[in-house]
Order: C-alpha cells, then structure tokens, then sequence
C-alpha cells in the first residue's frame, strides 16, 4: 500500500487502474477530464494495458463500452453532466444488456446558464436507468468505491453497472491522502472478468433483438429489479470483505453519525456530510441532539435503513443539492415513500448548494436550528425550503 | 458459361422477416457469403433491426449485437478494441446500418470510429429512406423522390433537395477503402468485400438497396430497379482504394433516368421538366465520377 497526495479525479483513475478493465471509452468534460488524461498518461507509460478510444462523443463512449463489454471484456468511463445527460439512452441499454460497467461521474450542474460547479441533478436524474449509484465523501472513497462496484457488479446474480459520483471541484480537484492499495490485492479482490455471455463467433448468439408484447420482456425487467434487490445484500457483503483485505470500513448503503438518541437527524448525499459532521459536533457540544445519515447508494435505494434510522429521532431534515422541478427533491421524496406507513414523524426537504453554491456550517447550523425546531413542535412549518436564496432574510 | 464467384456458404437462413423481394436481404446474404463465419455483426434499429425475427428465432448464423439508431460506428469500435485486447485480431467486425442510421442520426459515430481508423467494415444498405418506421425521408432519399415527409401535396412538397453522398463523405475520410455496391451485382460486391478483407482499416460499403415496399415497386422487380439505378448513372459502381477511384461498372449504353424513374411509384409524379433536372444532375454526378477517376489513377496531368 502506498500513500498518495491525490484529488478526487486522480483517485477515480487510480481505481480504474487498480481494476484493469481492458477497454476504456472516454470524452472530456469540465471537471471530468483530468480522470481521463491520467488514465491516457498510465496507458501511454505502460503502466495500464488497456485499449483506449477516444470517441467522438459521451454517447459513443458508453456505447462503445457496452459493445466490448458485451464482447467479452471489463470497461470504464468517466464522464459528467451534459456528458451523462448525453449518455441517457445508452444507460438505459446498458443495464438492460445487463452490462456491469463502472463509470465515475462528476456531479456538475447542467445548464443554462453554464455551470461547471458541484450539482447533483445530472445524477440524480439518471436514477431510473437501472445502473446502482454511490454518491462519496471523499477521494479514498472514491477509489474503493470503484473496486468494490467491479466486484459486486460483476457477479452473475447481479450484472448491473455502477456510476460513482464525485462532488465536482470539492472531491475532483481537491487532493488529500489517499491509500493506494497494492495491485496484488486488488487483483484478488476483483477478480478476473469473467462474462456470463459473449458475442462469439463459435457460438453465435443474438443480444438485444425485437420482441413482442407476449414475449420475456417484463421477465428481463423483473430479472433486473431482483438484481438490484440482491445487490443490496451483495453490497453489505463485498464492504466487509473489502474491510478485511484493505482494512477500511465502508458502512454498507447508508453511513450513520452520531445517530443515537439524536433529536433530529439530517438526511445527505455526498460532500455535504463531511460539513455537517464538523456541525453535528459543534452542535453536540452545545446540548443539541443531532445526527447524520449518509447515503452512500442511491440505487439500490436503501429503504430498509431509513426505516431503522427514523426510529432513533424525532424528525427528518433531507437536505438535497439538486431539485426536482414539479414537487420536491429527489432524495426527499424518496426517502418519504421509503417511509410512508413507517412513520409518523415530520420529514422537511432542505434544497441547498445548487450550481456548486458554498454550503458553509453557518448554513448547516441554521437548518438544524431550524430541524430542531420542528423536532420539538412536532410540526414542519414548510414541506420544501429552498435555503440560501439570494435575498432570503431567514437565512442569511 | 462464366462461374460467378459467389460462395456457396450459407450463413443467412430461411425465415427472415422482411417484405417480399426486399433488396437489403440480399445486401446481408451476399456480405456474409463474403465474409464467412468468423464475423461478429451490429445492427442499430433500422429494418434490419426486425428482419433476422422476433426473440427468440434469429435468420443468422453469425453473433450479433443489436444497438441503439445512432451508435454503430461507436459499437463496432467497442467491438473490435475488446477483441483487440483479447488477442482475437482476426474476426471481421461488421456495422450493418440504414442509410438514415448511416447519414443522418448516426453520422457522427460513423465519422468518429472511420477517423479512429478502426478495423471494421462498415455497411450501409442504401433504400434511400427511413423504412422501418414507414418511408420517412431521410438525407440519402433521391431529389424528386415521394416520401410520407415529403407527401407531395398541393404544395409539390417533395425531396428536392439532392440525395446526401455518403461514399464521397467517406473518401473525405481518407480511409483505405470505399466502395458502392448493388444487388444486382453480385460478384461486383463480393470481389470488392474479399478485397477489403484483406485491407487494414475501416472500410466502408455504400449498397443500394431497393424497397418494393417504400419504391412503390413490385417485389419482383428489385434486382431490375438495382441494375436500372447502374444503367442510369443513378447509383453509380465504384471503389476508392487508398484515395483512388475506380469504377467497376461502366455501362457501354446507358439507360435515360426516365425509364429508370418510371419504374417507381415514388416518381410518378415528375414532370418532364423535373425529370430532365434530374437528368442532368446524373450527367455531372457520372461526369465528375469519370474525372475523379482519370486524375487519381493518374492517366491525365492536364487539368
Ligand atoms: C434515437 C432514435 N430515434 C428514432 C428512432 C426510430 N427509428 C427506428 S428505425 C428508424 C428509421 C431507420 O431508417 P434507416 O436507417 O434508413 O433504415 P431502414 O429502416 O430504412 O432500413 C427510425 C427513425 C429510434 N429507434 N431511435
Ligand atoms: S420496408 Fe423495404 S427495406 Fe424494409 S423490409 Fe420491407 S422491403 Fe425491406
């Protein structure tokens, strides 16, 4: 194991590296591209055997990807935004081939007006594609988290991709220390790819063709939502495994702080978390009982927590850095219909940090006042509230 | 009597879906005779997307991957990079598109795998429209041409715009290999794919293909309207091998479009004027053709 000073970026090639796919297709995009370029430089030095093609387009790198997965080999792209907004449809044949491709994603809002800064819609509107999400904390995650969607991914009772997402800036061009893990262990851990189905001259087969109503269609999609299903289980499992060889533990689908007899708990994806931990221990100092709950995978959807988690306090603040334009954000609306039925406890949607708007403590502080609050009175006084609006005395 | 080298393989097999005397049939029967049985095939959606039948029959004995309208060139690039990588050099990776999937939607794919300069051939079966979604014009539709976009109508609305040359979009390229093709030329085509077999690089193969169904033609007139397009300076035969033109068929007579046009019920509308517009435009197209031939085979220096 070696310790680097890496962004997230670079900690997103390093995971690619680490699990040698054979095939990389790629296309740049701000703030994406410098996970491309350094995985250009390993090829280009001999450190990473794999083919690379330089599409013209991110719709052509996945479909480039899903024709040579389906040809028998391990791919990885990368890309963000407009690039995945691109890819949409070729998400959607992706995990329907049932192709265990891994992508890394950089979180970036999607214009207009331009923004290049951290955003979670270009993700979070991919959600019914069919492929699992991991939204992470920080770039050791990053990097782990690639190896370990290879792993689960890939087995044959789950054959579905993976896209891991980067908070744009704050994780892609952010360096810490990063443990780079040894290729041995890696290629343990991973494995060799082994398709549960090729194009293969000797044995031809047909992938994808027409089919009619009376036909397996629905069988393939109910086949898919049962992988998903079973991904959860594989997902607890492959992060214990992981704990012991590499000796990090990742906590499953959702990471849970200071949860216990918390008053009020917030509700985050990404790098929000790693504020809100600094708050939360603020707070905790001065009496405030307050926790977090961390979605690592928002597909597979972890309801089964959320439903545990809800116990432990009086509310639920789901804070969302992305929104979704009719009723409410993504993660909120979700997490309600998780536990609808579950719970009677009041549930507020918070929608921050748009176009990559600093989220500071100080606003941090202020929603938890304001979690508390509710916690207390037993009521929400607004279902959704957009924080930070320019001109917004409550919380400026 | 002459033996035609047409392989006696079959690898195209009874059942099929397609329209009674559909040209694109023939178009995958003869490039799989060709070509052989170490072929791996993509198909984006286009008729032939329907045509080798519903899951799970399949009229083909080679692999293949259905895609997406617009991304063959990318899939046939993905495909040969993964065969690259696992040291299987030796398959032929085909993309097998329309020529809506070819000149319009896909293009850019298209465009992108033959500058990478991948190794693959790439088929564009040319029946001048979108036909799997019922004869929508499409950039490679002929001036003139009937469509349900292009109606007619009080308006005259048809295609009058001129028919997107893709061949010529291909030599831009500057790939190694370029070649038109037709159904009613058999061994024409199968002596251009055996050649590029051998060649390195993308090759690209722009096949005629006549549509009874969108033509407006009788089923049993297919081959004839291919030989017609020849004859007629319609659908000119050639090949650009390493920048150089050559054009394998050239008629000692030529036909007059008119009789070409008056075989197809998507022309029965032109008049006489619009005809000999259409007429002319052949003539340059055929005169260019004929120059661009002389100037790279290198037989006149006096331009
Ligand atoms: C993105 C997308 N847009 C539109 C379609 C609908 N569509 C399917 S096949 C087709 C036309 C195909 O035309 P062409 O490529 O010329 O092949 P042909 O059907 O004539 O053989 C269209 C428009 C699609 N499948 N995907
Ligand atoms: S519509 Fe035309 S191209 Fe399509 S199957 Fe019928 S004849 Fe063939």
């Amino acid at each position: 194991m070696a310790k680097m000073i890496l962004t997230g970026n670079e900690s997103a090639a390093w995971g690619a590296r680490l699990s040698k796919p054979k095939v990389v297709a790629a296309y740049p995009i701000t703030p994406q591209t410098s996970i491309i370029e350094k995985i250009a430089e390993f090829i280009a030095n001999g450190e990473m055997d794999a083919r690379y093609i330089r599409v013209e387009s991110e719709h052509s790198a996945m479909a480039a990807c899903i024709a040579a997965e389906n040809t028998g080999v391990r791919t990885f792209t990368a890309t963000s935004a407009h690039g995945l907004t691109l890819m949409h449809e070729m998400l959607i044949w992706a995990s329907g081939a049932r192709l265990p491709i891994v992508m890394s994603v950089v979180n970036r809002a999607m214009a207009p007006p331009w923004s290049v800064w951290t955003d979670q819609l270009d993700s979070v509107a991919q959600r019914d594609t069919g492929w699992m999400q991991i939204y992470s904390e920080n770039n050791q995650e990053v990097l782990d988290s690639i190896i370990m969607a290879y792993r689960v991914g890939e087995k044959h009772n789950i054959l579905l991709p993976t896209m891991i997402m980067e908070d744009a800036f704050i994780l892609s061009h952010t360096a810490e220390a990063v443990d780079v893990p040894e290729q041995k262990l890696v290629d343990d851990f991973v494995g060799e790819f082994e398709p549960a189905f090729k194009l293969d001259p000797q044995d031809p087969g047909g992938f994808g063709s027409l089919i009619m109503p009376e036909g397996p269609y629905m069988e393939f999609r109910y086949k898919m939502a049962l992988a998903m299903d079973e991904a959860r289980k594989e997902i607890r499992k492959v992060t214990e495994e992981f704990a012991e060889v590499f000796g990090r533990k990742y906590p499953g689908l959702v990471e849970e702080y200071r949860t216990e007899d918390a008053d009020a708990i917030m509700v985050v994806m990404g790098t929000i978390a790693s504020t809100a931990k600094d708050v939360i221990d603020a707070l905790r100092e001065k009496g405030k009982k307050v926790g977090l709950a961390r979605i690592r995978y928002f597909r597979p959807f972890p309801y089964e927590e959320l439903r545990e988690i809800v116990k432990k306090a009086d509310m639920l603040g789901i804070v969302d850095r992305s929104y979704t334009f009719g009723y409410g954000a993504a993660l909120y609306t979700e997490t309600k219909g998780a536990l609808y039925g579950h719970t009677d406890k009041p549930i507020k949607n918070y929608v921050v940090g748009l176009g990559g708007r600093d989220i500071t403590p100080d606003v941090l502080v202020k929603i938890f006042d304001n979690m508390l609050k509710i916690a207390k009175d037993g009521v929400v006084d607004r279902e959704i509230e957009w924080v930070g609006l320019h001109g917004d005395e409550r919380w400026s | 009597m002459r033996h035609l080298p047409i392989p006696e393989e079959e690898y195209m097999l009874p059942g099929h879906t397609a329209c009674l005397g559909c040209g694109a049939t023939l178009v995958m029967r003869y490039l799989l005779k060709a070509l052989g049985k170490n072929t791996i095939l993509s198909i984006p959606a286009c008729c032939w997307a329907v045509i080798p039948g519903v899951y799970p029959r399949r009229a083909l004995e080679v692999p293949l991957l259905y895609t997406a309208f617009e991304v063959t060139g990318a899939a046939i690039s993905g495909i040969k990079e993964a065969l690259n990588a696992m040291g299987k050099e030796d398959v032929n990776v085909v993309g097998f598109a329309g020529d809506g999937g070819t000149a319009d939607i896909g293009i850019q794919a298209l465009s992108g795998a033959v500058e990478r300069g991948h190794d693959v051939f790439y088929i564009m079966y040319d029946n001048e429209a979108y036909m799997n979604t019922g004869i929508q014009r499409s950039g490679s539709t002929p001036m003139g041409a009937w469509t349900t976009t292009t109606p007619g109508g009080k308006k005259r609305m048809y295609k009058w715009e001129p028919k997107k040359n893709m061949a010529e979009i291909m030599v831009a390229h500057k790939i190694p290999y370029v070649a038109t093709a037709t159904i009613a030329y058999p061994e024409d085509f199968i002596k251009k794919l055996k050649k590029a077999k051998e060649i390195k690089g993308p090759k690209f193969f722009q096949v005629f293909s006549p549509c009874p169904t969108g033509w407006r033609v009788p089923p049993n007139k297919s081959v004839e309207v291919s030989k017609m397009a020849v004859l007629s300076k319609a659908f000119p035969l050639y090949e650009v091998e390493h920048g150089k033109y050559r054009i394998t068929v050239k008629p000692k007579k030529f036909v007059p479009m008119k009789d070409y046009l008056k075989m197809q019920g998507r022309f029965r509308h032109l008049t006489e004027e619009e005809i000999e517009r259409i007429q002319e435009e052949v003539d340059r197209n055929w005169e260019e053709l004929l120059l661009k031939e002389k100037i790279t085979q290198g037989e006149t220096h006096e331009i």
